[in-house]
């Protein structure tokens, strides 16, 4: 004991400690251990065929590729708007500003029945892609589409600040040494930037597998096509299967769980090559 | 490479930071840059650089109009105030990045880069932290790399922007000496900036002394230290006494005293003002003769070779502090102690006639 708590000259580490491990325990820890507690009511092939039943299997497959697309087109798209707020004075800066956060502040059915309507066959922007036969609303491509507006705000509001504090004597001695835009951004801006990207990719990687509102109205919910494992899990509760909800849940979970262990390792890694203030 | 400054000036809004410049730097001279912050040194710099444009007036290097070319094609060498290390290379790699910039056919090959890389870091005496990366450095060794790798792509000029201006006093001693004995070596003709007139005169060729976007005076040490052309640079290069007074055909009634001032035979009762430097101040026990000044010892303070005393002239609404330097031997001699009597003269003074102290805001 005596080696594990060490003396600092800030006071209430117990009483810190405690409430922190408390809190966590009450709002994640228990629910989450629940889901696996229950999802044990199963036999293990009882559980095994329920979780990789077909449909389930699609459902992952759309849930977690949808999700890492939007998390990727998000860090791209996400980085170009954060360097342009970030960069260029332009009017009504302000204002883009603030809708950035939009995405965060809508209920998601509000966002999933808006990109429905304009995605639809018949909706503006769906009027000019079903002639070219890309139909985005009712299949996955509309999955992608609802994942990548709520996903946009998290790579955004990470990489900004980090941007701003960029300093700009960085660049003018990089150019002074001879270093073209393009390797300037490749070998000072990008390097800075890439914990904070990495971070917001994370963040919108992990809302996107969680996402359920905006989903379900564009996915059309198709079975083996577009349907998402939250759904599926909504469906198996509606028929009173509670514990084959859960396996599917546990599942999720695990899976989750790896990948932010993955993702923060990467993060851990790409912080530890020196880039440190 | 020599570098010409013609009618350059520049206007941030309504301040102007810049009045009309000209200047000339020699090839292979190192030339301070030294003013009060706004004077407008460190814009002079940045235009000589590219990193800042001119109003109006141009940049010529080697009599080559440069005004309007870029940052990467001026083949400067730039070192900033706070460094500006790239934190995510080592300092190898920040020492290699002006080589590997470059455009495939002119790039050295990797065995090349080491070579010069190497050879920097021991110029700089650093060698053993090239592995290191910038945070791990002080403060001091960090503005070594960041010189090193400002002379990776061989400059032709130097630019250095108060580069020991975020140093300790320490440091900063041994930093001056080192760049003064570097220029010694490599003679690449260099500007440098600063606000630290101590550093100007211990390390520059010549020195522009710029106030106001405008410059006061082009010297070496010796003539601005010596021979200040106005007042303004008379207060802003080192410790001074000021005094009022009144020239009439050659003579000055300055406190009291009377002084022949034969260059200011012409002047007809005008106003001036005086300065004599401390160490121009002669202190008697005893008034011989001459004119001189009864002043009362408020507080000496005789640490090293040089003694100085502060000294209180006049009663209490009209009391003055007068600075005075003398030297040990002769502080000896005078047995002074605090609250004794002492008479003063200035040995050599400058005075400024038709000057008033409210002309002199900085």
């Amino acid at each position: 004991m005596s080696t594990f708590k060490q003396y600092s000259v800030l006071p209430g580490f117990n009483l810190a400690l405690g409430f922190t491990l408390l809190y966590l325990s009450l709002v994640v820890l228990i629910p989450l251990s629940a889901a696996f507690i229950h999802s044990a009511k199963l036999t293990w092939p009882e559980f095994w065929s329920t979780v990789t039943a077909p449909r389930v299997i699609a459902s992952y497959r759309l849930t977690f590729g949808a999700s890492f697309a939007a998390a990727v087109v998000n860090a791209f798209f996400g980085l170009l708007v954060a360097w342009v707020l970030v960069r260029y004075p332009f009017p009504g800066k302000r204002l883009v500003d603030a809708l950035i956060d939009l995405p965060f502040a809508l209920p998601t059915s509000v966002a999933g029945i808006t990109l429905t309507a304009i995605y639809a066959g018949n909706g503006w922007i769906g009027q000019y892609l079903e002639p070219l036969g890309i139909k985005v609303a009712f299949t996955p491509i509309g999955v992608f589409v609802a994942l990548t507006f709520i996903g946009l705000p998290f790579v955004v509001r990470t990489v900004q600040p980090v941007l701003e504090d960029i300093e700009k004597e960085l660049e003018e001695a990089a150019a002074m040494l001879g270093a073209t835009r393009w390797q300037i951004f490749r070998r000072i801006i990008f390097p800075t930037i890439l914990p904070a990207l990495t971070t917001g990719f994370a963040l919108a990687f992990a809302r996107a597998i969680g996402e359920y509102g905006s989903v379900i109205f564009i996915a059309g919910n198709i079975p083996m096509i577009s349907e998402i494992t939250p759904l599926l899990i909504i469906t198996k509760l509606e028929q009173y299967d509670y514990t084959g909800a859960t396996a599917i849940a546990v599942v999720m979970l695990v899976i989750s769980f790896i990948l932010l262990l993955i993702i923060n390792l990467l993060q851990w890694w790409v912080h530890h090559r020196g880039i440190k203030v | 490479m020599s570098i010409e400054i013609r009618n350059l000036s520049r206007q941030f809004g309504s301040f102007v930071a810049l009045h009309n410049i000209n200047l000339q730097v020699n090839p292979g001279e190192l030339l301070a840059l030294l003013g009060p912050s706004g004077s407008g040194k460190t814009t002079l710099l940045r235009i000589i650089a590219g990193l800042e444009t001119a109003d109006s007036g141009q940049v010529l290097f080697n009599q080559e109009d440069s005004t309007t070319k870029h940052v990467r094609d001026r083949h400067v060498g730039f070192v900033f105030q706070h460094y500006a290390l790239f934190r995510n290379m080592t300092i190898f790699e920040n020492v290699a990045f002006g080589l590997r910039v470059r455009p495939r056919k002119e790039r050295p090959n990797t065995r090349e880069i080491n070579r010069r890389v190497t050879e920097l870091l021991q110029l700089v005496q650093l060698d053993w932290l090239a592995d290191r990366y910038p945070h791990q450095l002080s403060g001091g060794q960090r503005q070594r790399i960041a010189l090193a790798r400002a002379l990776a792509v061989e400059p032709s000029v130097l630019l250095l922007d108060e580069p020991f201006g975020a140093l300790d006093a320490k440091v900063r001693k041994e930093l001056r000496a080192w760049l003064r004995k570097l220029h010694n070596d490599m003679h690449i003709t260099s500007v440098f900036v600063t606000h630290d007139q101590e550093e100007a005169l211990e390390v520059a060729d010549r020195i522009v002394i710029m106030n106001r976007g405008r410059i006061e005076q082009i010297g070496t040490p010796d003539e601005v230290y010596e021979k200040p052309a106005n007042p303004f640079v008379y207060e802003f290069l080192g410790h001074v006494n000021l005094f009022h007074g009144r020239v009439h055909h050659g003579q000055a009634w300055i406190s009291g005293l009377k002084i022949d001032v034969p260059e200011h035979a012409a002047a007809e009762d005008l106003n001036a003002i005086a300065y004599v430097r401390p160490h121009d101040i002669e202190v008697s026990r005893a008034i011989n003769g001459e004119s001189a000044l009864a002043v009362h010892v408020v507080h000496i303070l005789s640490i090293g070779p040089v003694v100085r005393l502060e000294l209180m002239y006049g009663d209490n609404p009209t009391q003055h502090t007068i600075h005075a330097a003398i030297s040990k031997e002769h502080f000896r001699e005078l047995q002074l102690v605090k609250g004794d009597q002492v008479f003063i003269k200035p040995r050599r003074l400058a005075l400024f006639p038709n000057h008033d102290q409210e002309q002199l805001i900085y």
